[in-house]
């Protein structure tokens, strides 16, 4: 027997289907062979998705696309953690070598009101971008490309929102917060936008209008349980959430 | 108002009202420890208060004010948030969130019972049982009245499991306020959180001496 064959592991896949929006959706129970330490979660899902291909049933739909933890459309909950639980990482960037033979996984789509199941493991995401919509931009005009020393921005504020906007909109912090909110992604904007002068001009519209938006999606409030920063992959802090509360009350004060 | 309707509104409301609850609960606190001074302590300090008049009921009025907010707000939010994850996952691991920060509305509901309970009992004084005499110079004999009480182990359980509720409410509740009003950072977030956990420890264990005290020495006699 190779090592190939001896290193791989054979796991228990309990994968919520759901046919479409409307329909009842339930987990099946999938058996993963042969499976190597060395492919990815998402590899192993393939995997899985061929043998049900090769059977001639509907594959398991779930989103991906750069799998290199960078694009934020990876969306699966794995066993209870958006992401698997693995610090800082996609679960794209999850490898099976995190698993060991004979375990039982458990993989479902985020789960929120405001990201309705498209299908499986798909769900749709565009209230994130609605909110972005509300404000996560800078309206002023900007001229031509100035000198990268034309405006001073000190280092720490560059770092400061550098780290906000590290988010990649994957929608962990939904899923992971038991109130279904937004509101680590939204605070990474407002906080990323007010620490720079092109987007401090607009920040008390900007933190009205994205709260109002993240409302209206049918997001949750936050309660600082801190899940998602836990659960984030980028490990986005929560000390943006207290930056948008600051915000929204300097713009009460405006 | 956009304020009243605000996913930071409305929390904004809930943690100014609770703070100043936690403020009411250290100087109520510090006026029931005038028990251990004796009768003389209580019944002068219930003196002072009801020698108050008029400012007692402006007092009473602004804290029924304050808990109406903070229970109003609470209670809608908290459906709000059940309404947006309503389907629930098949397992569910907690990474950052605890048994006190998941049970906020339960031992909020806890609490508003207990007031009930407790004014009933100490305050209108119309629960069955409660002593309402007055002291050798004509004052209410407050601590006859809450000493016979707490001997009584089925009401010192029920102060004891309503502080236990309070501990938990707080634990949660102290470090929210300073993150709420935009006032913690990365580097204040875990001593901000000790200080909260710390000062719902110093109420729980400052309120639950006072009816132990009470029960052990009447269990040792």
């Amino acid at each position: 027997m190779s090592d190939h064959t001896t290193n791989t592991m054979n796991l228990t896949l309990h994968v919520w289907r759901q046919k479409g929006p409307n329909a009842t959706g339930k987990l099946e129970t999938y058996e993963a062979k042969h499976i190597s330490p060395d492919m990815s979660f998402l590899e192993m899902v393939d995997e899985v998705n061929e043998t049900l291909i090769k059977k001639g049933a509907d594959p398991i739909a779930f989103d991906h696309d750069c799998r290199e933890g960078i694009c934020g459309m990876c969306s699966q909950v794995v066993n209870g953690v958006p992401h698997g639980g693995q610090d800082r990482t996609t679960v794209c960037q999850l490898h099976m070598r995190s698993f060991k033979d004979g375990d039982n996984i458990f993989i479902e789509p985020w789960r929120a009101r405001a990201f309705p199941v498209i299908k499986d493991l798909v769900v749709d995401r565009s209230a994130l971008d609605t909110i972005i919509q509300a404000g996560g931009y800078t309206s002023c005009h900007t001229g031509g490309i100035p000198d990268g020393n034309a405006l001073l921005i000190p280092k720490p504020e560059a770092d400061y929102a550098m780290d906000a906007a590290e988010c990649i909109g994957c929608g962990a912090c939904v899923a992971g917060c038991p109130n279904g909110s937004a509101m680590l992604f939204t605070s990474a904007k407002v906080a990323q936008l007010a620490a720079l002068p092109q987007g401090r001009a607009e920040a008390a519209v900007r933190v009205n209008a994205m709260t109002e938006a993240l409302k209206d999606c049918g997001f949750g409030n936050c309660t600082n349980h801190y899940e998602c920063q836990a659960s984030c992959p980028k490990g986005v802090d929560v000390k943006f959430i207290a930056k948008l509360n600051r915000e929204y009350l300097k713009a009460l004060a405006n | 108002m956009q304020i009243l309707k605000s996913v930071v509104g409305r929390k904004v409301f809930m943690a100014i009202t609770g703070q100043c609850m936690v403020l009411f609960a250290v100087v109520h606190l510090v006026g029931n420890s005038s028990i251990f001074v004796g009768p003389d302590g209580i019944n002068a300090y219930a003196k002072h208060l009801h020698d108050l008049g008029p400012l007692v009921w402006v007092f009473r009025a602004g804290l029924f004010a304050l808990v109406s907010t903070h229970i109003f707000f609470g209670v809608q939010l908290t459906l709000e948030n059940s309404a947006a994850n309503p389907a629930g996952y098949a397992v569910k691991r907690q990474l950052k969130a605890t048994f006190a920060s998941s049970t906020m509305i339960w031992t909020g509901i806890t609490l508003i019972a207990f007031i009930v309970f407790h004014l009933l009992h100490f305050t209108a004084r119309t629960l069955p049982g409660v002593v309402k005499g007055v002291d050798a110079l004509g004052r209410y004999d407050v601590f006859t009245m809450v000493v016979t009480a707490f001997k009584n182990g089925g009401i010192s359980c029920v102060y004891l499991v309503a502080m236990a509720a309070l501990f938990l409410h707080l634990s949660h509740g102290i470090q929210s306020f300073f993150q709420t009003m935009g006032w913690n950072t990365d580097k204040t977030q875990c001593s901000i959180s000790m200080i909260g956990k710390a000062v719902a420890f110093i109420l729980l264990a400052g309120y639950a001496v006072i009816p132990i005290s009470i029960l052990a020495s009447a269990l040792i006699k």
